[in-house]
């Protein structure tokens, strides 16, 4: 039962974080500066969120340097991001392989 | 609802990795299953069952969830700045369930508005995806060998990389942010260990983002 309520507070307040904003802004925003910074954050945070995380995503640091690398060469030639996700897995799995 | 392919796929292997340790926290497949159907993210997620397993108060779960995933603030913000006029009040309602980093790295990407179809598609195929993926690593999943489940953890990464590269190839003012961004993250990573993963992100994000509006503001016609 107290599990429950765990979870029942976990969505609840997960799901306030993104609805608010989501629903009741309603204006276009007008001012210069705050649309330059909206208009980075996606980026920015992506960005954050990847590095140094994407280092230690495999348990391995050279597998996820190949990996890493892939993805980069990939999306540079601007392929899609199945493709970039599931080469840059591949890479990482391929060379795990080898190194063992 | 294509376009939710690759991040269901992703979230199958990041979600199977979910369902592995909600069961080595003494879960059932049942409980974690429901979780991940509630929440939709992953780090919130992660940190709620740590929280459930040392029996938290409940004022901590609240403070963990709002301190991870206040991330999806600032992009339910961003993302209400190009939705279609389709988008009414019950439609935000309930596509706001679906705002993740990666429905929101996807959504970002799109040059052309945002209707409820577009993001109920990606959304539906995301959460079946992400719940399957909990079902199954609950139930079995010791079973994959590990080299296959340790390069499965790139993949989300993988295509962030593919989201942030092309634009920040042909703008060198998205260049400058994302490298600044990443430059903080790293500080962060190994001088600042005390901050939270999340709150970390949100401080890098929002600083390379302050300079960027400052020194490369966009113009009126953009986005």
């Amino acid at each position: 039962m107290k599990v429950v309520l765990y979870i029942i507070v976990m969505a609840v307040v997960t799901y306030l974080i993104r609805m608010i904003p989501f629903a009741f802004f309603r204006r276009k925003i007008k001012s210069r500066f705050f649309r330059s910074f909206l208009y980075y954050i996606p980026y920015a945070v992506l960005s954050a969120m990847t590095i140094p995380a994407i280092f230690y995503s495999t348990g391995n640091i050279v597998t996820a340097i190949v990996g890493t690398v892939t993805a980069f060469v990939l999306s540079y030639f601007n392929l899609p991001l199945i493709v970039v996700a599931l080469s840059a897995t591949a890479a990482a799995f391929i060379s795990g392989i080898i190194l063992l | 609802m294509s376009h939710g392919i690759p991040i269901a796929l992703g979230y199958l292997s990041v979600s199977f990795g979910f369902g592995i340790k909600a069961v080595n926290a003494g879960l059932s497949v049942l409980t974690a299953s429901a979780i991940s159907a509630t929440n939709l993210t992953s780090a919130g997620q992660a940190a709620g069952v740590d929280v459930i397993a040392v029996g938290g108060t409940l004022i901590e779960m609240i403070l963990v969830q709002l301190t991870i995933n206040i991330r999806y603030s600032l992009m339910a913000l961003s993302l209400s700045q190009k939705l279609d006029r389709k988008f009414s009040l019950p439609h935000r309602l309930f596509a706001a369930y679906g705002i993740t980093d990666e429905i929101f790295a996807v959504c970002s990407a799109q040059k052309q508005k945002l209707t409820p179809a577009y993001m109920y598609g990606m959304i539906l195929i995301a959460a079946v995806g992400w719940v399957t993926g909990t079902a199954l690593g609950a139930a079995a999943g010791q079973l994959l060998p590990d080299s296959i489940s340790n390069a499965l953890g790139i993949v989300l990464y993988g295509m962030f990389i593919a989201v942030i590269v092309p634009p920040a190839r042909k703008q060198f003012s998205v260049l400058i942010v994302v490298l600044l961004s990443a430059l903080i993250s790293v500080m962060f990573r190994f001088l600042l260990t005390n901050v939270s993963s999340g709150f970390a992100v949100i401080i890098s994000a929002v600083v390379a983002s302050v300079i960027g509006a400052a020194f490369f503001p966009v113009r009126e016609d953009s986005q």
